[in-house]
C-alpha cells in the first residue's frame, strides 16, 4: 500500500509517495536522496540514523514515514546555515570527534537535541536530586550513549560538546 | 637507513581533511552514491546448520509486483573459485546458519524483504558441531598461521625450564568471539555495462576487492573497477570482499545495465563478514628466583570453520615479547559448522597480549616484584624469535615514562589495599606490541595541475584512519610545498595500485610510494614544473625487514573500580604511552590509539557473541545484546607517544598505530581488577560474576 507524503526536510518541503511499511530514515536516504542519516542497524540501537523531528532527536529507523507526514525533519545536513557548519559541527572537526565518519551525522544531531534537552532543564538517569542539570561530562556521556561510535571517538565527542554549550 | 623526510606539514596537529564533510554527512559511502533506478537486493539466509537444501518454492516471490530476479543455487553463474567462503549459491549444501542459500531483486527495499520473506526453503538437516571439543573430528594443526607465521616454534626445552624453575606460570586464559561491527554495514553496490563491471564497495582495499572480484567471476582485473573513497570503519573485516559483494555482483550480472545495492543487515555482519574467533590459550612461564625469564610457551586452541580455515597467529607476540631460552608455542583449530571467521583488530596480538600480559603480571606477584621491573628485567638484546637486531624497541621507556605520567608507583602493591565509597580500587600495566609492516607493490602519480597545484593518486583507503589528512602531509613535505597545495585522490581502482589499509601498514606502504613519485617528480621537472608535468613511482623494497626486526610497543595503564558488594566494573581511567615512530598527525594518531584501546576496553569488559549450542548460532545477534563500549563507558582514555623516528622503517621514520592500541588493553585492566580485588580473571569479558564466585 502506498501513501503521498510531505516532509519539510532541512527547510524544504518534499512530496513523496511511500510504501506504509517504509521508515522515515529509507523515505529520506532511498527515496529522497538524503543521505545524511545513516542506516546502522535499523533496530534503534545505534543511533546512526538519528535526526531531528520537529526539533526533537529521533532514531529515524524505528519511525514509519507515513505516520511523519507533514513533519519538520533536520538532518545533519540541514545544521549548517548560511555562516557554515552548526558550532557542533565545527567543534566536532576541532577535537577531532570522529575517525570513519559514519555515525557522525546521527552524533551531531543527537548532539544538538542533548544542548537543547540540557538547556529546557530535563533530567537524565544520571541527574542528581531536582535542580537543573548541568552539561557535565556525566550528563553528556549518558545521554550521547545511544550513539555508537566503533571507532572510539567518545573523548572527542564528550569535548565538543562540553565546548559549544560551555 | 631511509632518506628522511625533512618534517614540515608532518608531525603538525592539523584537523582531519574530510571531517568538514563528513560531519555534514556528505562524505558519499558505498550505499550514498546517486544512481538512476537501482534494484535493492535481499537475502534468504539458511535456518539450519548443516544440511542441504531440498527444495525452494519461490513463486510467491516471485509472483509479487516490482520482484526482478530470485537467485537459488539452481540458475546462479558458475564462480571460478574453490573459497569454501566466497562459492555462493554453487550447490544446495549448508555449512552454517546463516549462510546465503537464495536472493531476491526488487525494485524497493520493502518488496526485496517481503520477496525474500515469501520464498519457502526445505532442508534435509545433518548433525553439526558449533564448539571446540564437541566436534570427534578432533584438533587440526594448519601448515601455518595468518601473515605467513609457522604454526609451531620449538626452542630449547620448555618442559624441562618448568621443571627446574624457581617460580612458575600455568594458566588457561580465554578470549571470547568477537565481532568487527563497523558501524557502516558491508555494502556493496554493483553494475554490469557491456562486459565491464563497476563495484563500489566498502572496502579497506580497492584493489583487493578487485583482485578477488575478477578472480571469482573469472575477469580481466582491468574490466573491473572497484571504488570507494569513504570507509564507514572495517578493523579488517572489510580487508577482502565476502558473500554479500559477491551475490550482489552475480545478480547484477543477471540484470546488465541495471545497479544493484545491497547493505548487510547488522545481523549478518555477525555471521557473513567475518570475526575473532573464540580461543583459549595455555601460557607456561618459568623464571629464576629473581624473575628472569627460562621459559616460555603459549598453545592456542582457537575455532575457525569447516568451509574454509584461518588460523589467528595468537602465539606469535610471546615469541618475540620477552628473552627466554626455552620457548614453546603451538596453533591448533576445532573446524566447526560455523561462520568463515577473518581479520579483527591487532588479530593474533589482541587475544595473545591479553594472555601473556595477564600471565607476566601473575609471574610478578607470585616473584613479589614490581610488574614493570620483571618486564625491564626480561628486555631482550636481540629477537628472540628471528636472532636479528630490533630495528628500534623502546618499550622499557615506554613502561618507566607511562609509569610517571600515569602514577603508578603511587600505589600499594598488595591487592585489596584499596577502598572508596564501597569500591575496590586498583592500577594494572601490560605492553602492547604490533608489527611495523611495509607492504610491497604500492605506486603512486604526483601531477602538477597548474597554480602551485599537486595531483597525487593512489588507490589508498580511509576507514578513518586519517590517511586522506596523513597522506596530504607527507605529499606536501616531499614536494616541499604547503599541504593545502595538494589535491589527493585515494579508493579508486583507475588510481596506481595500493595495498590493504591493513596490518597497521597503511600510512608506511602508501606514503613511502608517495614520497618516492614526489622525488622523482623533483629530479624529473625541478621546482618549476609546467601544468600537465607527471610522474609515476613504484614504492622501493623495503630492505629493512630482512635485516632487522619490525616492532612498534607500548605501555598501556589501568584504573578499575570493583564495588565490593554487586562485582560491577568500571574503569575511571586508561594511560597509554607509545613508541610509534614519527607521528604524522597528532590529532588524529591520537584518535587511532585511543580508539584501539576503547576497543580494547570493549573487548575486556563486554564483548562476547554467545553461542547457541542447540540452534547453531549466535544467540546475541544484534546491538541490543551484543554490547560494545558506548559513550557512558568510557571515561578518561589518554594516549601519548615518545616521538622517536625509526629512520630504518620509511621516509617518513613512522611505525603503524591502527592496531597497537588495543594490543595489551585488556590484560591492562584484568591486572588492575586483579590488583583491586585479589580476583584473577583469566576469561573475557571481565563480568560481574567472575568476581562473585
Amino acid at each position: 500500500m502506498e501513501a503521498d507524503i510531505t516532509l519539510r526536510v532541512d527547510g524544504e518541503d518534499r512530496k513523496v509517495t511511500v510504501d506504509t511499511r517504509t521508515t522515515l530514515l529509507d523515505a529520506l536516504r532511498d527515496r529522497l536522496g538524503v543521505t545524511a542519516p545513516k542506516k546502522g542497524c535499523d533496530h534503534g540501537q545505534c543511533g546512526s540514523c538519528t535526526v531531528l523531528v520537529d526539533g526533537r532527536r529521533v532514531v529515524s529507523c524505528l519511525s514509519l514515514a507515513v505516520a511523519r507526514d507533514g513533519a519538520e525533519v533536520t538532518t545533519a545536513a540541514g545544521l549548517a546555515d548560511a555562516d557554515g557548519p552548526h558550532p557542533v559541527q565545527r567543534a566536532f572537526v576541532a577535537n577531532d570527534a570522529l575517525q570513519c565518519g559514519f555515525c557522525t551525522p546521527g552524533q551531531v544531531c543527537s548532539a544538538v537535541g542533548v544542548l537543547a534537552e540540557v538547556k529546557a532543564g530535563w533530567p537524565s538517569a544520571v541527574t542528581e536530586g531536582d535542580a537543573a542539570p548541568e552539561l557535565t561530562d556525566a550528563e553528556v556521556r549518558e545521554r550521547m550513549s545511544g550513539n555508537l561510535c566503533r571507532c572510539g571517538a567518545y573523548p572527542g565527542i564528550v569535548a565538543a560538546i562540553r565546548e559549544v554549550g560551555a | 637507513m631511509t632518506d628522511q623526510l625533512t618534517p614540515n606539514a608532518i608531525g603538525r596537529d592539523v584537523a582531519r581533511a574530510d571531517g568538514p564533510l563528513k560531519v555534514l554527512g556528505a562524505a558519499p559511502y558505498a550505499y550514498d552514491q546517486p544512481l538512476t533506478d537501482p534494484l535493492y537486493l535481499c537475502t534468504v539466509d539458511a535456518t539450519v546448520v548443516r544440511g542441504r537444501v531440498a527444495g525452494v518454492d519461490a513463486s510467491a516471490a516471485l509472483a509479487m509486483d516490482g520482484v526482478e530476479l530470485v537467485l537459488t543455487h539452481e540458475n546462479a553463474p558458475e564462480l571460478s573459485t574453490e573459497d569454501g567462503e566466497l562459492r555462493v549459491l554453487q550447490s544446495p549444501e549448508v555449512h552454517f546458519r546463516g549462510q546465503v542459500v537464495a536472493a531476491v531483486v526488487a525494485t524497493t527495499t520493502e518488496v526485496a524483504a517481503a520477496a525474500a520473506g515469501a520464498v519457502v526453503v526445505t532442508y534435509d538437516t545433518e548433525p553439526f558441531a558449533v564448539t571446540a571439543g564437541s566436534d570427534p573430528a578432533g584438533l587440526h594443526a594448519p601448515e601455518k598461521v595468518n601473515a605467513g607465521y609457522p604454526t609451531d616454534t620449538d626452542d630449547g626445552d620448555l618442559d624441562a625450564a618448568v621443571a627446574a624453575a624457581a617460580f612458575t606460570v600455568d594458566e588457561e586464559y580465554t578470549t571470547a568471539r568477537t565481532h568487527n561491527n563497523p558501524l557502516e554495514p558491508h555494502t556493496t553496490v554493483a553494475t554490469w555495462t557491456g562486459g565491464d563491471l563497476h563495484v563500489f564497495e566498502a572496502s579497506q582495499s580497492v584493489f583487493g576487492a578487485r583482485r578477488v572480484l575478477a578472480g571469482v567471476f573469472g575477469l580481466d582485473p582491468e574490466r573491473v573497477r572497484v571504488t570507494c573513497p569513504y570507509v564507514g570503519g572495517g578493523f579488517g573485516s572489510k580487508g577482502s570482499p565476502h558473500a554479500g559483494a559477491v551475490v550482489t555482483v552475480m545478480a547484477a550480472r543477471m540484470l546488465p545495465g541495471r545497479s544493484v545495492k545491497f547493505a548487510l543487515t547488522r545481523r549478518q555482519m555477525f555471521r557473513l563478514v567475518g570475526y575473532r574467533p573464540r580461543m583459549t590459550q595455555r601460557v607456561r612461564l618459568a623464571a629464576a628466583p629473581d624473575g628472569t625469564l627460562t621459559g616460555v610457551g603459549v598453545d592456542v586452541v582457537q575455532e575457525s570453520a569447516r568451509i574454509k580455515e584461518y588460523a589467528e597467529q595468537t602465539a606469535v607476540a610471546a615469541r618475540m615479547m620477552y628473552a627466554a631460552p626455552n620457548r614453546r608455542t603451538s596453533h591448533r583449530l576445532a573446524l566447526l559448522d560455523i561462520p568463515v571467521p577473518t581479520w579483527m583488530r591487532a588479530p593474533g596480538e589482541a587475544p595473545g597480549m591479553f594472555a601473556l600480559e595477564t600471565a607476566i603480571d601473575e609471574l610478578a606477584a607470585r616473584v613479589g616484584i614490581d610488574p614493570i621491573a620483571l618486564r625491564v628485567r626480561n628486555e631482550p638484546e636481540r629477537d628472540p624469535a628471528t636472532g636479528k637486531p630490533f630495528s628500534s624497541r623502546h618499550l622499557v621507556d615506554c613502561l618507566h615514562e607511562g609509569a610517571d605520567r600515569f602514577g603508578w608507583y603511587d600505589r600499594d602493591p598488595r591487592p585489596r589495599s584499596r577502598r572508596v565509597n564501597g569500591w575496590l580500587v586498583g592500577y594494572g600495566v601490560a605492553a602492547s606490541t604490533y608489527p611495523a609492516y611495509r607492504m610491497p607493490a604500492n605506486s603512486a602519480v604526483v601531477r602538477y595541475t597548474a597554480d602551485d597545484r599537486y595531483r597525487v593518486e593512489i588507490g589508498a583507503s580511509d576507514l578513518g584512519t586519517g590517511a586522506w589528512t596523513a597522506l596530504a602531509q607527507i605529499a606536501a613535505d616531499a614536494l616541499g610545498v604547503p599541504q593545502d597545495s595538494i589535491d589527493l585522490a585515494i579508493g579508486d581502482t583507475r588510481l596506481p595500485r595500493a595495498t590493504v589499509a591493513g596490518g597497521s601498514s597503511g600510512t608506511a606502504s602508501w606514503g613511502t610510494a608517495i614520497v618516492e613519485a614526489a622525488r622523482a617528480f623533483r629530479d624529473k621537472f625541478g621546482r618549476t614544473p609546467e601544468p600537465d608535468d607527471e610522474v609515476f613511482a613504484d614504492a622501493p623494497e623495503n630492505t629493512a625487514a630482512k635485516d632487522f626486526a619490525l616492532h612498534g610497543y607500548g605501555a598501556q595503564f589501568a584504573e578499575v573500580r570493583v564495588h565490593e558488594d554487586t562485582g560491577e566494573i568500571r574503569v575511571p581511567r586508561l594511560y597509554g604511552m607509545f613508541d610509534a615512530g614519527r607521528v604524522i598527525n597528532p590529532r588524529t594518531a591520537r584518535s587511532q590509539l585511543v580508539g584501539g584501546m576503547t576497543m580494547g576496553l570493549s573487548m575486556a569488559l563486554h564483548e562476547d557473541s554467545v553461542m547457541d549450542t542447540a540452534l547453531g548460532h549466535t544467540a546475541n545477534p544484534d546491538l541490543g545484546e551484543y554490547h560494545i563500549a558506548a559513550n557512558a563507558d568510557v571515561h578518561e582514555i589518554r594516549a601519548d607517544w615518545l616521538g622517536i623516528p625509526d629512520e630504518r622503517l620509511n621516509p617518513m621514520g613512522s611505525k603503524g598505530i591502527g592496531e597497537i592500541g588495543i594490543t595489551g588493553t585488556a590484560a591492562a585492566i584484568a591486572n588492575a581488577a586483579h590488583h583491586a580485588t585479589g580476583v584473577r580473571v583469566r576469561e573475557l569479558p571481565i563480568t560481574l560474576d567472575k568476581f562473585l564466585r
